[in-house]
């Protein structure tokens, strides 16, 4: 008994870290002062996977979709003992919503050929809609499993799971495949192994490569600038291929995916507005610390349904 | 996300400034490893990185989980369960996440797992590990067990224990100490008894106060010549935890509760001779306590930043009389002594640590050298050797007793609130209690320092620093630390000319924190050159050290030995 999981990942902005440089002043996100990290519900999903590995062997396969700068989450993950992970980047991914989005990493799971489990967070601590992974299994015709709290049994006739629901959980039993969703609740997602970080810190991704390349020939002008960066590229991937460092990465044509599905033209979600809400405190009322002003303090809260 | 690399400018100022490129060289053989190890570096700026990374991931580990364990840790304690210890669970889990992290290992070489890190990167793991939990440390700084193994047993015995050791699967213990035989290892009498049939040997006898006793291999020092007396007579033994060794009880301590301290009964329990007989004590014991006098030296200085920084926060954010108590000059004093000292005791640990680096590497070259190469190399090392045996107990003597001090001035700045077991400062104090006792008592350092200062180390080793065109304020500083320098240098002259063993003994301690103040005054004032804020650490640091160098130069020579003519009168 073996089990083949795909990990799907994202990069987020780390809201749960938030300083007063995080948003800007017109109310949107400050990315420059939000590092970016690997989705902790993600690392959840990812550890799921890694942990029937090590129990009962086959393999973990991560995907993320992003731009460049989401080959973090690739190394992240072979820092955790992944055995592959795929960055999943193009231009033309970029104003995916959830549906676009869905509809690529569907894809991309398709080309990994047979699987077990596809393995998400529940959500994305940035969007926060939970909505991909759930239209993932839609797309692939998979059973799909939200908001796993606890696993407690996987065979290669089926899972039986604890899934979260409103003041309890209920428990069900799917066949495989299946795409599970997961909380926070189901693990403790391990750390990054030490030689695996050493071992990976240089690998890097062909779009990386080639924007470093770009970066070092920012101030050339000579008519062969392109030409120069193309070769350095190719040097520098070939060495890099040779090392086992160079990063596998997917674009459009790689998961055969229709263009107009994809990105802006794939996203029927469209932000007519934001509103920058500041919450103010106007009013305040105290209570004192007697039982009769506790009282008046829980009554006041329950009325307020801030309790019960 | 916290992170006690990440947040510790210090450790980092150190990483990142002190040349470690000679010892990277040794350790790493001139890189002979690479392409053998995926994670072996390529050279000097690929190790430093992969050092970096490492302490990254080690802090995040330390203030994440470990750290918000710790309080838990010291309530619960160890348990002795049908003769088998268990540890508190906070303890089970953090080692369980450090092995998951590949960190078990750090000193061991790849061959057999580990990752191949100096002293130096190993002690700022510890300090971050103790920042975190004093007695954690306990239990992961016996990775020096692991090294002697590997210094000095055989081939198979490496090959056997080693590698458990790098993936975290065992845990070791040095078991020396017995009721009758704790500073005075010679008086030894744990029995072993060659068995000739079976190429092993029978350890009988009883060892007290062994940290981590219950660990799963032990390294045991026993008598092994029959009729023996003194440390010729003593050898090292493996043996493994199992049928003939039994934790007899488990002591109930002042501090470090995570850490289980057992009494061991061994009943012809079976181990194995590692290295040669009769060097037990005088060479493998010798060497390992070295490793242990740097873990604790930077187990102390992990306790004292934890505890300054709770100082910090608190006297901060009190108020009284209408102000932050740390706006009152008297504690402002206080926070600034304790962040100085903390500073001057970090810069003699990892100055310590390059130095045991270097001997250690150096002996490593000798000892595959050449004949003709080996003359070459004697010189330095024996060098080196002699600077690292007066390094590694003064950096342990000078820690401790700072660690001491700055927990207790850390509950004082709290006032009341510290005293309560509602703030951690109290525990760090009952942890810091620790580290002037135990691998030799502070008075065990004090002597053990001493033969450098009169030998002529000490004096050697100022010479080596190089302070050239220095500006102002640093060369007001530095004529400071030559009235230091000489100062001690002329307390040193007058016990050697005065010749009174007894007198030496009496005024040790003085001579020698006149010693570690004028050498860490040095070791401040290159760092100094530096960095602009180091200024002001070496500034205060010699302000308040000069005075007392020359206060302590004056009772050396004072003559007074009235402790010696009056004890029993004074004591009666």
């Amino acid at each position: 008994m073996s089990f083949r999981s795909i990990v799907l990942a994202k990069q987020v902005p780390d809201t749960q870290n938030l300083t007063a440089r995080a948003m800007k002043p017109d109310g949107t996100v400050n990315r420059a002062a939000l590092p970016a990290i690997f989705n902790p519900h993600d690392l959840n999903a990812l550890e799921v996977g890694l942990n029937l590995r090590d129990k009962f062997g086959g393999e973990v396969i991560l995907i993320t979709m992003g731009p460049w700068m989401a080959a973090e989450v690739v190394r992240e993950a072979l820092y955790r003992g992944a055995d592959e992970a795929v960055l999943l980047t193009d231009r033309r991914f970029a104003g995916s919503d959830t549906l676009a989005t869905s509809y690529a990493l569907a894809q991309a799971v398709r080309k990994m050929g047979e699987v077990d489990l596809v393995l998400c967070g529940s959500q994305a601590i940035d969007g926060d809609t939970a909505q991909v992974g759930p239209q993932v299994a839609e797309k692939l015709g998979l059973p799909q499993l939200t908001f796993v709290q606890e696993i407690e049994e996987v065979r290669e006739t089926g899972v039986v799971v604890k899934r979260t629901i409103e003041n309890g959980y209920e428990r069900l039993r799917a066949p495989l495949p299946v795409l599970m969703t997961v909380t926070s609740e189901v693990n403790i997602p391990r750390p990054p192994r030490a030689k695996l970080i050493m071992q990976y810190k240089k690998a890097r991704a062909p779009v990386e490569v080639r924007i470093e390349a770009e970066r070092e020939f920012e101030n050339y002008t000579g008519v062969d600038r392109d030409e120069i960066i193309a070769k350095k590229t190719e040097e520098r991937m070939a060495a890099l291929r040779d090392q086992g460092l160079l990063l596998t990465e997917w674009n459009l044509e790689r998961i055969e995916a229709q263009e107009e599905r994809c990105g802006f033209a794939g996203s029927p979600t469209k932000v007519r507005e934001t509103e920058s809400v500041v919450l103010r405190a106007r009013e305040s009322k105290t209570y004192d610390p007697t039982e009769e002003g506790l009282k008046g303090l829980v009554e006041e809260l329950a009325d307020s349904r801030i309790l019960g | 996300m916290p992170n006690f690399f990440e947040d510790n400018e210090d450790i980092k100022f150190h990483l990142e400034t002190r040349d470690l490129e000679a010892i990277i060289r040794l350790q790493e053989e001139d890189f002979k490893e690479k392409g053998e190890f995926p994670y072996a570096p390529e050279d000097v700026a690929d190790a430093q990185d992969n050092y970096r990374r490492v302490l990254h991931l080690l802090g995040q580990i330390a203030a994440e989980f470990i750290e918000p364990r710790a309080e838990e840790v010291d309530l619960e304690g160890p348990k002795l369960v049908e003769g088998k210890v268990v540890y508190s669970e906070g303890i089970a889990q953090a080692l369980g996440r450090l092995a998951q992290a590949d960190l078990m290992g750090m000193l061991l070489p790849r061959q057999y797992g580990g990752l191949n890190f100096p002293t130096t990167i190993y002690a700022m793991a510890i300090e971050i590990i103790s920042r975190a939990d004093a007695s954690l440390m306990n239990i992961f700084g016996l990775g020096s067990i692991a090294e002697t193994i590997d210094d000095y047993a055989s081939e198979e015995l490496k090959e056997k224990y080693l590698p458990k050791f790098a993936s975290g699967e065992v845990t070791g213990a040095m078991a020396l100490t017995e009721p009758d035989a704790g500073s005075d290892l010679q008086a030894c009498r744990l029995k072993a008894t060659e068995d000739t049939e079976r190429d092993s040997w029978r350890l009988s006898g009883v060892k007290r106060f062994i940290t981590n006793g219950c660990g799963d291999v032990l390294l045991v020092l026993g008598r092994s010549e029959e009729g023996s007396e003194g440390g010729l007579g003593l050898s090292l033994f493996l043996c493994e935890q199992g049928p003939g060794l039994r934790v007899r009880r488990l002591e109930d301590k002042l501090g470090i509760h995570g850490s289980p301290t057992c009494e061991l009964h061994f009943d012809n329990k079976e181990a194995f001779l590692v290295g040669e007989r009769r060097l037990g004590l005088i060479r493998y014991a010798m060497s390992m306590m070295n490793g242990a006098r740097i873990a604790v030296a930077a187990q102390a200085v992990g306790i004292a930043e934890a505890a300054y920084r709770r100082a910090m926060e608190f006297a901060g954010s009190r108020e009284q009389f209408g102000r932050k108590v740390r706006d009152f000059p008297a504690v402002s004093e206080m926070l600034t002594q304790m962040r100085v000292s903390i500073e001057a005791a970090r810069a003699l640990l990892y100055d310590t640590a390059m130095v045991a680096d270097l001997f250690r590497g150096l002996q490593r070259q000798f000892d595959v050298a050449a004949k003709e190469e080996k003359k070459e190399i004697r010189g330095r090392l024996n060098k080196v050797k002699r600077l690292a045996g007066m390094l590694a107990p003064m950096s342990k003597y000078y820690a401790s007793e700072m660690s001491i001090k700055v927990a207790s001035d850390a509950i004082q700045v709290h006032g009341g609130s510290g005293y309560m077991k509602d703030y951690p400062v109290e525990r760090y104090f009952r942890d810091a209690r620790i580290t002037s006792i135990y691998e030799g008592t502070s008075q065990l350092q004090i002597i053990a320092a001493m033969g450098g200062l009169t030998s002529g180390t000490f004096s050697a080793a100022l010479d080596e620093f190089e302070f050239r065109g220095l500006q102002r304020p640093l060369k007001g500083i530095f004529g400071k630390l030559l009235r230091a320098r000489k100062a001690t240098e002329s307390a040193i002259s007058y016990i050697k000319k005065r010749g009174d063993s007894q007198y030496t003994d009496l005024k040790s301690s003085t001579l020698v924190d006149m010693a570690i103040d004028t050498y860490i005054g040095y070791l401040l004032l290159r760092d100094a050159e530096l960095c602009k804020r180091k200024v002001w650490v070496a500034k205060k640091f010699i302000e308040d050290m000069l005075p007392r160098v020359e206060m302590n130069a004056k009772r050396v020579r004072s003559g007074a030995r009235t402790t010696l003519t009056h004890f029993s009168t004074i004591n009666a």
